[in-house]
């Protein structure tokens, strides 16, 4: 998905350095660390050149720095928070983008009032919020359970390793969206921090197995190399050499998947939310407010639109921005 | 190639007993009981309701009955809110509904991605290769429920072409908005596994032998390039159905159509347990098979598989 019209020149140019501090170093505890910064340094330089994941960028941190602030600023300036319905029977209806209650135009309300006359821009932006939070959340969740399933069996190897991927096997296989359904609905919570919760666990008990194969396939093909050996010999303990040799080396697929779950996990919660399992009220997140745009669709449909479209755009940059992040890490895997 | 299938077999049924026991159990460990409503219920009443669903047995005895049941008879008893309906008659009534949808969208994700996959790796680099993949990126990114009621705002509410829901038998104009909506995603992952696998294959010597012994480009991308390169979609299958899933349960929801999604959701939210239960089996099952069907599938196209 890049622009650029001839990757493989500049690789040329600069893989040729980078190997010989990889040689030099293989033996030195630091070594890792030194050849990282570079290849960092030189992932970042191709990132900035693939226009559309710096696109995605901007997009993802204009939105978050908007979810966070953006309530709080509306309310600094037109004193409204996202729940506040109006007192006034003739305002608790729903107007157009840009129009105030005589049907003028009016900054006010520029994505409209829902049908109990509170601002959409305000709603979307503290569903944004939710949305966020709980996809880099439930990742960093699904990080921590899938690196450290994965370290261990593909370090373990033998019999351990075919029995743990054997058992992420079955979890695949699973109609795990259908059970994590009956789960919500079965422990639905009386408060919505108790729904949230539940949301975590389960979201984030069935995110992890990607993650756990990945890590595992990096460590298979890294536990016999020299920088381990010499862990080994020099007495370095396996937990220790798990986590402080390999699974640093194997960031880099690690940060693209991460980058890719994301957006997958939000989808997940939206899906969830809309069907009514997910977040629930007061707290709301893009899926509960399309749940809620879907059903005014013939006569209000910027209910809908404007939180759908927000989170199509979210997604849409994440997914670039992952894109981005695999060709500026791993030029090999660019076609794909 | 027997041990193969033997082997999976092995491992398939016990799996889809595993899935009915998680949901038994969080059934059973959910707070509350299925007969727990608003109003308070008399102790005489709760006993009586206790003593028919057998809830006053041991955990094991009924544990016990519910799985011989289903395995016996592949009965999964009465509904409780739907009355008088047993939950095969529920399952058999709706299934054929999402079957329908879920067919269509995948054939047409396969014709439409397929096509558009290939075109985009012949011509990488081209406007045609960043256009389609932009569009596959959109596919993915835009949720089906803010897709189904925006089509249906464009083309029932706005142009009158389309009816906006409901369920009309099998080929009925009614089925095009949610097929559309369902395949959009499979569509774009589809399109996008095909231009990986293409670009990967047309660099391959024995196509570069294909060429060289003067076969038309037209040969040479049916005949050979194609074969090779949808190696990817066809193990996308599996996961793919697990998706087609999901995503009915969400489009049988906004079209309002009487599939098996949507009962299902209608099961969780009133907890009718044996619908709960038997649609959960239901799934699994279809599921698992269709598993099974695709890796012995890609075992009989790739010998390498068997041996693993």
């Amino acid at each position: 998905m890049s622009t650029e019209k001839n990757p493989q020149h500049d690789e040329l140019i600069h893989i040729g350095p980078e190997m010989a501090v990889a040689e030099a170093d293989v033996h030195a505890d630091e070594g890792a660390f030194l050849r990282g910064t570079s290849l960092w340094r030189d992932a970042w330089r191709r990132l900035l050149k693939n226009k559309l994941a710096v696109f995605g960028l901007v997009v993802v941190i204009v939105v978050t720095i908007a979810s966070i602030a953006g309530p709080a600023l509306i309310q600094q300036t037109f004193g409204f928070t996202p729940d506040y319905i109006p007192n006034n029977d003739k305002l608790t209806r729903s107007f157009p983008p840009f129009t105030g209650p005589d049907g003028k135009f009016s900054w006010l309300h520029p994505m409209g009032t829902d049908n109990a006359g509170r601002d959409v821009m305000a709603r979307v932006l503290q569903g944004g919020q939710i949305s966020l939070f709980v996809g880099i959340l439930s990742t960093v969740i699904s990080l921590l359970i899938g690196v450290s399933y994965g370290a261990i069996a593909g370090y373990a190897g033998g019999r351990v390793d075919n029995l743990m991927m054997r058992i992420v096997d079955v979890f695949y296989s699973l109609p795990y969206i259908i059970i994590v359904i009956v789960l919500l609905s079965l422990f639905r919570s009386q408060t919505p921090r108790g729904q949230l919760t539940l949301l975590f666990i389960a979201i984030g008990s069935v995110s992890w197995l990607t993650m756990a194969r990945i890590v595992r396939g990096q460590i298979l093909s890294l536990k016999n190399q020299e920088f381990v050996l010499a862990a080994r010999a020099t007495g370095v303990s396996g937990s220790r050499i798990v986590f402080r040799h390999l699974v640093p080396n194997t960031l880099g697929p690690v940060i693209v998947y991460a980058t890719l779950t994301v957006p997958q996990i939000m989808l997940l919660e939206a899906f969830l939310s809309f069907l009514g399992f997910g977040v629930q009220a007061p707290l709301s997140s893009w899926g509960s407010l399309a749940a809620d745009g879907v059903t005014n669709i013939a006569v209000f449909p910027w209910q809908l639109i404007f939180p759908g479209v927000t989170m199509a755009l979210t997604l849409f940059s994440l997914n670039f921005l992952g894109d981005g992040l695999r060709d500026a890490l791993d030029p090999q895997m660019r076609t794909v | 190639m027997l041990r193969f299938i033997v082997r999976r077999l092995l491992i398939t049924i016990p799996t889809i007993l595993v899935v009915i026991s998680i949901t038994w159990v969080l059934i059973k460990l959910a707070p509350g009981n299925f007969y727990s409503g608003e109003k308070k219920l008399s102790p005489a009443v709760e006993k009586n309701i206790r003593e028919k669903y057998g809830l006053d047995k041991p955990w094991y005895q009924q544990y016990g009955k519910t799985m011989w049941t289903i395995i016996r008879h592949l009965d999964f008893g009465t509904s409780l809110k739907y009355e008088g309906q047993s939950v095969n008659t529920i399952i058999r009534r709706s299934f054929p509904v999402s079957a329908a949808v879920g067919l269509m969208a995948y054939l047409l994700a396969l014709v439409v991605g397929v096509t558009a996959g290939s075109i985009a790796a012949l011509k990488q680099n081209s406007k045609w290769d960043y256009g389609s993949m932009a569009l596959a990126m959109l596919g993915i990114s835009i949720p089906n429920f803010v897709l189904g009621p925006i089509l249906v705002l464009i083309f029932s509410l706005g142009l009158y072409w389309l009816p906006p829901a409901r369920w009309e038998g099998f080929p009925s104009r009614n089925m095009i908005l949610p097929v559309l909506t369902l395949s959009a995603l499979y569509m774009a992952y589809i399109a996008r596994l095909t231009r990986a696998g293409m670009l990967e294959v047309l660099r391959s010597d024995y196509i570069r032998t294909a060429r060289a012994k003067g076969l038309s480009e037209r040969d040479v991308v049916l005949k050979h390039a194609l074969r090779g390169g949808l190696m990817p979609v066809v193990s996308y299958t599996g996961p793919s159905l697990a998706f087609l899933l999901t995503g009915t349960v969400v489009v049988e929801r906004i079209f309002a159509l009487p599939g098996l999604g949507n009962y299902f959701i209608q099961a969780s939210f009133n907890r009718d347990e044996p619908l709960i239960i038997g649609i959960v089996a239901f799934i699994a099952i279809i599921l698992l098979t269709m598993n099974l069907l695709v890796d012995i599938a890609y075992a009989y196209l790739d010998p390498r598989v068997r041996y693993q």
